[in-house]
C-alpha cells in the first residue's frame, strides 16, 4: 500500500486516480501510523516552500518521513514535494529542508536565458541521464511530461537521473537511493507518467 | 525546449458534450469521458471542458462528469463556464480540475483573479478574454461575446496578469468561426505586453493555421480550436505531424498510446 502524505497542500484528486489507474493501492493520509505501515510513500505539494514546510513540520509528518526514509522505504517526492526533499530552498527568504537529497532549491528567475517565460509550464521531453535507474524504467529520453514550476533543484548533479532543456538543464527527476523525486507531475503526464508511477510501485 | 500545445475544448451541458463529435469510432459521441479519452490517446496536451449549463442542477451532474473524467485521463484538464467565486474554484478543483478558467465572473468582480491566485497559486488561473475590434481598438466582450463591456482588452488582460493569472486564452470574436486563421494581430497585440503564456483561440480552419500561428508568433504558447477537431476536419495526429515537419517543437505520443 502507498500513503500519499496528506498535509494539506494542492490537490490530490489525479494522483489518486492515476495510482488506482495502474492497480496499486493508494491512502491519502495525514497519520503517522499509515506512514509507518505503507510499503511506500508520496509527498506531493504544490503552491509555495516556505508555507509547505511549515504544514509538513506542524503536522509532524515531516519526522515520521525521515524517519521511513531512513529505515529504507521508497519515497517519492512530486513537484514542491521533490523540492523539499533537499536540503534548502531560497524561494522568497530562505528555507531548510528535509535533507534527504544534498541540493538546493533556487529560482529560474535570472538563470535562464532571455526571452524564456517563468514559469516553465507544459510539455518538456526528457533527457535521461541515468537509463538504468529502476525509476525510469519504462521510459526514454524524449518522453514528454508536464512541468509546472518557478524554482529548480541545482547542485544536485550527484543524484539527478533525468533533466528537461529550458535554456539550461533543469533537474527533472532525482533520485538518492530510496529517496526519489521528480520535479513534473506524472499524474498530469499522460502513459509516460503512469509509466513512472509504475516503476516506484514495483522498487 | 518546452512543446507547442494544442488543446481540444469541449462545451458541456447537463453533463453531455453538446453537438457531440463527429467519428465513427465512439459509441456515444455525447460523453465526456469517452471523447476525453479519444482526445487523449489522439494527443492532444490539454483538455478544455466549459460548462454552459444555466442551472445548479446541471452544475452538479457537470462536478460529476469532471471527476469522472479526471479518474481517467490524466492530461492537465481546464475547466471554465460559471465560474464567478472562491467557491467555484473549489468545487471544480477538488473533482479533479488542475486549472480555471475565469471570464465574465472576472469582468464582474476582478478580485476574484486575485483570491484564487493567492489562494491556488497563479499557474491555476487562466483568464479567458473574448475581444473584438471597435473603433480602432480591442473591447473586452462579455457574456459569451455578445455585450461590448467597453474595456480595452490589452489593459484588461495586463491587469488580469498583473493580478495574478498565469494563462491568457484569447479568443477573437472578429475571426472566431470564420476558419480563416488565428487572429494574428491581436495576439501579437496581447503577446508584446504579457509574459505568462497566451493560448490562441477562435479562426482555426485548417492544419495550416497552427502552422502560420507558431511560425509568425513564436511566443504563442498553444492553440484552441473545438469544431475543427470534433468534426474531424483536423486531427490531432496529423496536425502535430505538421508542425513537426515545419520545424515546431510539440509532444508526440507513442503507439502503444493510442
Amino acid at each position: 500500500m502507498i500513503a500519499i502524505i496528506d498535509y494539506g497542500v494542492g490537490n490530490l484528486f489525479s494522483l489518486k486516480s492515476s495510482l488506482a489507474m495502474i492497480g496499486a493501492q493508494a491512502v491519502v493520509t495525514g497519520d503517522a501510523g499509515v506512514l509507518r505501515s505503507a510499503e511506500r510513500l508520496i509527498l506531493p505539494g504544490v503552491g509555495a516552500f516556505g508555507d509547505a514546510r511549515q504544514k509538513l513540520a506542524q503536522t509532524g509528518l515531516d519526522a515520521a518521513l525521515c524517519a521511513e526514509a531512513a529505515r529504507g522505504k521508497p519515497v517519492l517526492g512530486i513537484c514542491l514535494g521533490m523540492q523539499m526533499l533537499f536540503d534548502r530552498s531560497l524561494e522568497y527568504g530562505e528555507h531548510k529542508g528535509l535533507g534527504l537529497i544534498p541540493g538546493e532549491v533556487v529560482p529560474m528567475a535570472g538563470r535562464l536565458p532571455e526571452g524564456l517565460k517563468i514559469p516553465h509550464i507544459g510539455w518538456n521531453a526528457l533527457a535521461i541521464r541515468k537509463p538504468d535507474h529502476p525509476l525510469m524504467k519504462y521510459t526514454e529520453s524524449g518522453d514528454c511530461v508536464y512541468f509546472v514550476h518557478s524554482f529548480y533543484a541545482s547542485d544536485c548533479a550527484d543524484s539527478v537521473i533525468a533533466t528537461a532543456e529550458y535554456g539550461i538543464d533543469v533537474t527533472a527527476a532525482v533520485a538518492k537511493g530510496n529517496v526519489m523525486g521528480c520535479q513534473f507531475h506524472p499524474e498530469k503526464s499522460g502513459t509516460v507518467g503512469l509509466g513512472i508511477l509504475k516503476a516506484f510501485c514495483e522498487m | 525546449m518546452i512543446t507547442k500545445r494544442i488543446i481540444p475544448c469541449l462545451d458541456v451541458r447537463d453533463g453531455r458534450v453538446v453537438k457531440g463529435v463527429n467519428f465513427a469510432s465512439l459509441s456515444d459521441v455525447n460523453d465526456p469521458v469517452e471523447l476525453g479519452r479519444y482526445y487523449s490517446q489522439s494527443g492532444a496536451d490539454e483538455l478544455v471542458f466549459y460548462d454552459i449549463t444555466a442551472s445548479s442542477e446541471g452544475r452538479k451532474l457537470f462536478t460529476d462528469v469532471l471527476r469522472r473524467v479526471a479518474s481517467t485521463i490524466f492530461i492537465p484538464l481546464t475547466v471554465g463556464g460559471g465560474i464567478n467565486t472562491l467557491e467555484d474554484f473549489e468545487r471544480v478543483l477538488t473533482s479533479g480540475a488542475d486549472k480555471v478558467s475565469v471570464n465574465s465572473g472576472a469582468i464582474r468582480n476582478p478580485q476574484l483573479i486575485e483570491d484564487a491566485a493567492r489562494r491556488y497559486g497563479d499557474q491555476c488561473v487562466v483568464l479567458s478574454v473574448d475581444a473584438k475590434r471597435v473603433d480602432g481598438s480591442y473591447h473586452v466582450f462579455a457574456k459569451g461575446g455578445r455585450e461590448d463591456t467597453g474595456m480595452d482588452a490589452l489593459k484588461w488582460i495586463r491587469r488580469g496578469v498583473s493580478m495574478g493569472a498565469g494563462e491568457i486564452v484569447l479568443n477573437s470574436i472578429d475571426t472566431d468561426g470564420v476558419k480563416q486563421g488565428f487572429d494574428l494581430e491581436m495576439l501579437d497585440a496581447v503577446c508584446s505586453i504579457v509574459d505568462v503564456p497566451v493560448i490562441a483561440s477562435g479562426g482555426a480552419g485548417c492544419v495550416q493555421d497552427f502552422v502560420t500561428l507558431f511560425k509568425t508568433l513564436p511566443k504563442v504558447d498553444a492553440g484552441l480550436a473545438a469544431s475543427i477537431f470534433h468534426f474531424g476536419e483536423v486531427k490531432i495526429g496529423d496536425l502535430k505531424d505538421e508542425l513537426a515537419r515545419n520545424g515546431i517543437n510539440v509532444r508526440r505520443i507513442k503507439e502503444t498510446d493510442a
